[in-house]
């Protein structure tokens, strides 16, 4: 099972719970930081045997010999990558999304693959978990493509759970990190900001039609309005993680908290069940429709 | 006119509490929130919208299935996996379509229709602080540049119509698309971090960035008494790479009460809080007229 650590805010607690619940999983488990612009988790669970690939977006460069300047390619491209100045072509590789377009479109064959740096993929090890993470290159404007060549690798991995520390907000980043995962948990504090955002990432989210639930992380701050809309909308409050400058502290350590606060053990076992129960009933609410389907035809 | 963007890299950090009480303590000032994805600065000035209009960019892929052969070529050349086979047939997963018109283009039946899409809406609001433009993008849209790109323009534009001398951004976390987008004609990057690994680290990338634009950064440190060797190292990498910090901010509940209260800081609390947060802004004003 795949599950998404999200949330719309950020800096709620996501990278904190992922630490944590990485460290406890019962039963093997892989750690993702798809939070390509920032990622932090291997500053929590140091990773070692690390190996770094670079990965990258193919984009088109011209032969200037073959191109008639018949401008199919220009006219096809959405993103302004590629333009007729004069008698050039040009290309603009930092606005390519890598469609491949002007290949297909070319009828010169005037067009060559090239490519742009999106960032690294780097790999480790902490203890027998694998640990994959995206680092996008400083510059690079597009996270989503770097992503999708985290979770190619992640494919590679057969067996045993997944657990997603998830970029924050609701845009087409922080989707892309929870669209293949089989349960999202959504992180928030209970503040008004907090709040805010949680009610948009769950109405970005609840669309996918995945298991969610709400972890409510330093709780006894600000108000309860997060509560009080997860009663209303059916939402069920995963967990509870107290306000505790000792837990803050702890990450301002860069230890990974319930290493160090023994008294949460208790809660983020709870949590990891209750994730799980949520990933399977799902699951088997899945087969149990495609075998009716089976069964009609 | 001065631009000033506020950004933090890491998330949470505490752009908006702060873009909220520099909101407060600017004379002159367009106030501008460029999270458009997780907007947060309205709900401490509760803006009066004046003017609210759609934000329309790009397009979306939609096969009609009346008009498809099933052929299959429009998945096969779908680099973003965005067309699937389901039992009514091919379909355009919104989500995943990156609005490329390569599918449109080569389909054989012509059945791939190429409407524009609806992403969001942005708006001219006045507030007790003066006039703020913001927007809010739709939940899992793209071209979050874009809109960040309008609103800059928008809010120069009102700037330079009713003689403000400065504007003053709430950007993104993060350093992608719209925070890349957030630094065109900025003159001065506030850098918001707090003194842990995590804060450290995204600063030294959205630095970086800013440093890539030859934008200057200020720091500011927040909750800054959490851990004194952090924040010994982030006040060493400040200083190694010329950026000042303008500001150390302790941790302090009432950021959260005057949240709560809807308020920004300067106006809940007239104690020491405040006063750091008037000596920031004043640090900061030096700053960016020394240039």
């Amino acid at each position: 099972m795949i599950y998404a650590i999200a949330s719309g805010k950020g800096g709620t607690g996501k990278t904190t719970l992922a630490a944590s619940l990485i460290t406890l999983w019962d039963g093997p488990v892989t750690a993702v930081d798809l939070d390509v612009e920032e990622p932090n988790l291997h500053l929590f669970l140091n990773p070692q045997e690390l190996s770094s690939q670079k990965a990258f977006v193919e984009v088109p460069e011209v032969d200037e010999a073959k191109c008639t300047l018949c401008r199919a390619c220009s006219e096809l491209c959405q993103f302004k990558a590629i333009s007729v100045m004069g008698d050039l072509l040009l290309t603009f590789p930092e606005m390519c999304h890598g469609c491949g377009g002007c290949f297909a479109v070319c009828p010169e064959d005037a067009l060559f693959p090239s490519k742009r740096e999106l960032g690294e993929v780097i790999s480790g090890k902490v203890g027998d978990i694998d640990f994959i993470m995206g680092c996008l290159r400083i510059g690079e404007a597009m996270s989503p493509p770097l992503m999708t060549q985290v979770k190619k690798i992640l494919n590679q991995n057969t067996g045993g759970d997944v657990i997603i520390d998830a970029p924050p907000g609701v845009s087409c980043p922080a989707i892309s990190a929870v669209i293949d995962s089989d349960c999202i948990v959504l992180v928030t504090e209970p503040t008004p900001f907090g709040f805010h955002d949680f009610k948009l990432a769950w109405e970005a989210f609840a669309p996918l039609g995945k298991p969610m639930g709400a972890v409510i992380n330093r709780a006894g701050i600000g108000d309860d309005s997060v509560q009080l809309f997860c009663r209303k909308n059916g939402i069920p409050i995963w967990a509870e993680i107290p306000y505790d400058r000792a837990i803050a502290e702890a990450y301002s350590r860069g230890e990974v908290v319930v290493q160090t606060v023994k008294s949460l053990r208790e809660t983020f076992a709870r949590l990891q069940q209750r994730m799980k129960d949520a990933a399977n009933a799902a699951n088997q609410e899945t087969g149990r429709a495609m075998s009716t389907e089976v069964h009609h035809a | 006119m001065h631009e000033i963007v506020i950004i933090s890299g890491k998330g949470g950090a505490g752009k908006t509490s702060i873009a909220g009480a520099f909101a407060q303590l600017a004379e002159n000032a367009i106030l501008c929130d460029l999270d458009v994805d997780a907007p947060d600065l309205h709900l401490l000035l509760a803006p009066k919208n004046l003017l609210q209009t759609e934000f329309r960019s790009g397009n979306e892929a939609i096969i009609d299935l009346n008009r498809c052969d099933r052929c299959g070529l429009c998945a096969s050349v779908c680099k973003f996996d965005a067309i699937e086979l389901t039992q009514r047939g091919f379909q355009v997963a919104p989500i995943r379509c990156e609005g490329c018109k390569v599918c449109v283009e080569l389909c054989p039946a012509d059945a791939i229709d190429f409407p524009e899409r609806h992403c969001g809406s942005w708006y001219i609001s006045t507030t007790r602080f003066g006039t703020m433009v913001h927007a809010q993008l739709f939940p899992g849209q793209e071209n979050s540049g874009r809109l960040v790109t309008l609103l800059k323009q928008k809010a120069r534009e009102i700037a330079e119509h009713d003689g403000y001398e400065l504007m003053l951004c709430d950007g993104a976390p993060g350093i992608g698309c719209p925070v890349i987008s957030s630094m065109a004609g900025t003159d001065l990057a506030v850098v918001v971090t707090e003194p842990t690994p995590s804060g450290r680290h995204d600063l030294e990338r959205v630095a970086k960035l800013c440093d890539q634009f030859k934008t200057k950064v200020v720091v500011i440190i927040n909750k800054c008494d959490l851990n004194s060797d952090q924040a010994a190292q982030i006040e060493e990498f400040c200083k190694a790479n010329g950026y000042p910090v303008i500001c150390h901010f302790p941790h302090d509940h009432a950021v959260t009460k005057a949240m709560v209260k809807g308020q920004v800081i300067t106006e809940y609390d007239s104690g020491p809080a405040s006063q750091l947060l008037e000596a920031a802004w004043k640090n900061m004003l030096n700053i960016l007229h020394a240039n």
